[in-house]
């Protein structure tokens, strides 16, 4: 790729990050523990499930929509997942499962979205309610708890020691940027979210394509729930609460514009870090989690006017 | 009339990226109604738009009143006394009347709280007084375009204007409408409005105009009062050149049928369509706003759906289901409005050209890049489009070029019908002479072109046969040696 082709597709990324490492380097100075390897690992093991769940709104945001169910699906997926080992269902069909019920959550939304016309915002609220209500019904409300060590590999295990989680993550992201950038799904994203009508005008099945966009969402929401899970080893119907605000702020901090038609999952995956880094960095400082809430919400806000204002000045 | 000079523009320059809009303009105006007139893209709106605080100058002066002024943005505009009313209206649906005309500005009882008494009491006052039969109270959504015109009017009006712009302001009404606003005007003259109008319509300006200053190419070519001149006069200022030059028209190798509608309706909008599409040809297709002429190139584009008769492509009945479908019978559309239907402006020049083709770029829906940037690199050197390089966002090309995108977009998937929707809108007139001679090469190649425009000289200068529409309707079909400015107009206003 031509330099000049690198930067105008990859300039606004290395802005975030001079950002992430500006942020790394004071936490440094304030904590040299910050910079150890086995805190950097474990920043990137909690990072994973924001940073998989971003992939997906990464491209629904794209599409110049939101999905706001994205942490409820999580929770469903995770509880229907557990049930379905614990039922005896073998290893690899209950992943296929959680997978499935993130899949079908997220092709509803599309569904709702393209031929019902709901506007996004409503649509994935509603599934939002569904979602967390059936989790709960499904459940009685109780966890479901207790796996074998074979399923609890997919978060606590290593493979050359990187956590197992980090690296499910970075296949995810490999697969989602050539995706974007590579395939004919990739191409509908952007073209759909920065000018419906002229996608629709250029032969685009438009309702299609962002089906897919919002199924590939939900889809992600059940692999994180498989990690989350192993993790955790638990399901709980009220896991996943506000995840999905973290998502959209990885997101629009890694400059994926609300408006549509722009952002790149490389952006994301710094803006997860950003957020993961934020609060390692705050817990390692001892700040308490009441401080650390208004810590990250000012960082968000600050990060999106720093964006607009460059953006702005460009013009 | 020339005492009491209100406004003084001089040596007014405006530069875009690539454009000289403006060329060192002068403009005055007294108390009177003063006509701007010139061709599309000869610069009225970007004039009056420097006056309406929308754009800055680049150069030059303006006085107000024989003072020195810095426009600096249309809050300030308006300050100072310019009100402007523009083709498409500012008016929220929604909203009464009244509260249109005093958006931003509400009389209230407390801050905060509206005086809604007042606000209708002083909005049915200004209506009144300009002489309009409007209750304030109703919601504009239910008024005329007329109607609503003359909402923008007391806007301005309550705004206390001293000189009031009017963009093309007839061109939605009805000969009784057009003669109510005339009235309106010649109140306003009373009043000491002064107003600048701008208009294409020749009759109107003899009627309502007291001087006229002509712009071509973003140049002043002459001001003069209006009983000095005659319309040829006026015309020629207007274009000076010969029709021929404008228009590098060749002739047209005919070929077989392509296209063929038979009784083709939608309700409502289209009424028993019937004509042919031969390759190697340019059909024109004329007629007024609102006559179907966009909503037929729709409908065989698959946008939208045909209630009943039969389409032919290539000799083969055909039932056209999206615009997927027309594509995949090689049909392209050009719409009207570039920016917010045929472009995705915030893509690159390699996205947009691509994007009709990603399909047959791909394999099992992975994109071949390779085969994607030669496309795109042989359509920028052979349509000439100048822009620093394919990744450029299409958004900071000019009309000309982004007209050029959206054609190689429609080239690059092998189009054999390609239909053109007002294509050289907005587009200077260098660009417009390069858009007509790619028409050429590609009628040359055999590719069959319907291009509907509502310019006369261009419908004249570029077409093989013209078809006229009325309601719906193709009401006047000509060859290019018989039709001429009169017939298709006559044809176009519903005539016998």
């Amino acid at each position: 790729m031509k330099l000049k082709e690198f930067l105008i597709h990859y300039g606004r990324q290395f802005g975030t990050l001079i950002g992430l490492l500006v942020l790394s380097a004071i936490l440094w100075i304030l904590t040299p523990y910050f910079l150890t390897v086995s805190n950097l690992l474990n920043i990137a093991q909690q990072t994973s499930i924001n940073a998989i769940i971003a992939v997906g709104m990464t491209f629904v945001i794209i599409t110049a929509g939101i999905d706001l169910s994205v942490g409820s699906i999580m929770a469903f997926a995770g509880v229907v997942l557990a049930w379905a080992i614990q039922s005896g269902v073998p290893i690899p069909l209950a992943l296929l499962i959680g997978l499935a019920v993130g899949l079908v959550c997220g092709v509803v939304n599309g569904l709702l979205i393209t031929f019902g016309k709901l506007p996004p915002f409503i649509s994935t609220l509603g599934m939002m309610s569904v979602a967390r209500g059936a989790a709960l019904l499904f459940t009685q409300g109780r966890p479901i708890s207790g796996f074998s060590n074979s399923f609890r590999f997919l978060a606590t295990g290593e493979i050359l020691y990187i956590p197992t989680p980090v690296i499910i993550m970075i296949i995810v992201y490999i697969i989602a940027h050539y995706v974007l950038t590579h395939t004919k799904l990739g191409r509908y994203t952007y073209a759909m979210g920065g000018n419906e009508e002229a996608a629709v005008l250029s032969g685009v099945n438009v309702k299609m394509y962002k089906t897919i966009v919002y199924g590939l969402c939900g889809m992600l929401s059940g692999l994180a729930a498989i990690i989350l899970t192993a993790r955790l080893n638990s399901a709980q119907p009220i896991a996943g609460i506000m995840y999905e605000l973290d998502a959209i702020a990885a997101t629009v901090i890694g400059g994926t514009s609300l408006v549509g038609g722009e952002g790149t999952i490389a952006g994301t995956l710094i803006g997860a870090l950003i957020m993961g880094v934020l609060r390692n960095g705050l817990n390692l400082l001892g700040v308490s989690s009441f401080v650390q809430q208004t810590v990250i919400g000012s960082v968000i806000i600050i990060a999106v006017l720093i964006d607009m204002a460059l953006k702005k000045s460009k013009k | 009339m020339k005492k009491n000079l209100k406004l003084e523009m001089r040596n007014i320059r405006k530069v875009f990226p690539g454009v000289v809009a403006l060329d060192n303009v002068d403009f005055e105006l007294g108390e009177e109604v003063h006509i701007l007139l010139g061709e599309n893209g000869a610069g009225k709106s970007t004039l009056v738009k420097i006056l309406s605080g929308a754009y800055q100058k680049t150069g030059g002066q303006i006085f107000l009143d024989g003072k020195e002024i810095e426009i600096k943005n249309p809050k300030h505009a308006q300050d100072l006394g310019i009100g402007i009313i523009y083709q498409e209206f500012n008016l929220v649906p929604h909203l009464s009347a009244a509260e249109n005309i005093f958006l931003g500005r509400e009389p209230s009882l407390i801050p905060g709280v509206l005086n809604l008494k007042k606000l209708y009491a002083s909005a049915q006052q200004i209506l009144n007084d300009l002489g309009v039969d409007i209750d304030a109270r109703t919601p504009v959504k239910e008024l005329g375009v007329a109607q609503q015109q003359m909402v923008e009017v007391a806007k301005a009006l309550s705004l206390d204007a001293k000189i009031l712009i009017m963009d093309e302001p007839t061109s939605a009404l009805t000969e009784q409408e057009i003669e109510k606003l005339f009235a309106t005007i010649r109140r306003l003259l009373k009043k000491g409005v002064s107003i600048i109008y701008i208009s294409h319509r020749l009759e109107e300006l003899f009627e309502i105009g007291d001087r006229v200053t002509i712009l071509r190419d973003g140049k002043h070519i002459g001001t003069f009062p209006i009983k000095d001149i005659s319309k040829p006069e006026l015309i020629r200022m207007m274009v000076n050149r010969e029709l021929t030059e404008q228009f590098p028209k060749q002739k047209a190798t005919i070929g077989d049928e392509i296209l063929c509608l038979q009784n083709v309706n939608r309700d409502g909008v289209l009424r028993d369509i019937n004509f042919s599409l031969y390759r190697g040809e340019i059909l024109g297709i004329s007629g007024l706003l609102g006559s179907g002429r966009t909503e037929l190139a729709r409908a065989i584009f698959g946008a939208d759906r045909i209630d009943s008769g039969n389409v032919y492509v290539k000799g083969k009945p055909v039932k056209i289901r999206g615009p997927r479908g027309a594509i995949n019978l090689d049909i392209g559309f050009l719409t009207e409005d570039r920016k917010s239907q045929g472009l995705v402006l915030n893509l690159s020049v390699k996205e947009n050209i691509c994007l009709p083709s990603v399909d047959r770029f791909s394999k099992m829906g992975i994109v071949n890049r390779k085969q994607e940037l030669e496309a795109t690199e042989h359509y920028i050197k052979e349509l000439r489009i100048k822009t620093p390089g394919m990744f450029q966002k299409v958004v900071n090309l000019s009309g000309g070029n982004q007209q050029k995108v959206i054609i190689s977009k429609w080239l690059c998937t092998e189009v054999d019908i390609l239909i053109f929707d007002e294509p050289t809108r907005g587009i200077d007139v260098g660009s417009k002479v390069e858009i007509y001679e790619l028409m050429n090469q590609l009628t040359a190649s055999g590719v069959a072109i319907i291009m509907i425009s509502s310019e006369l000289p261009e419908i004249l200068g570029m077409s093989d046969r013209i078809l006229v529409m009325h309601q719906g309707k193709i009401t006047g079909d000509f060859s290019a040696e018989e039709a001429t400015q009169e017939k298709i107009l006559h044809k176009a206003l519903g005539g016998n």
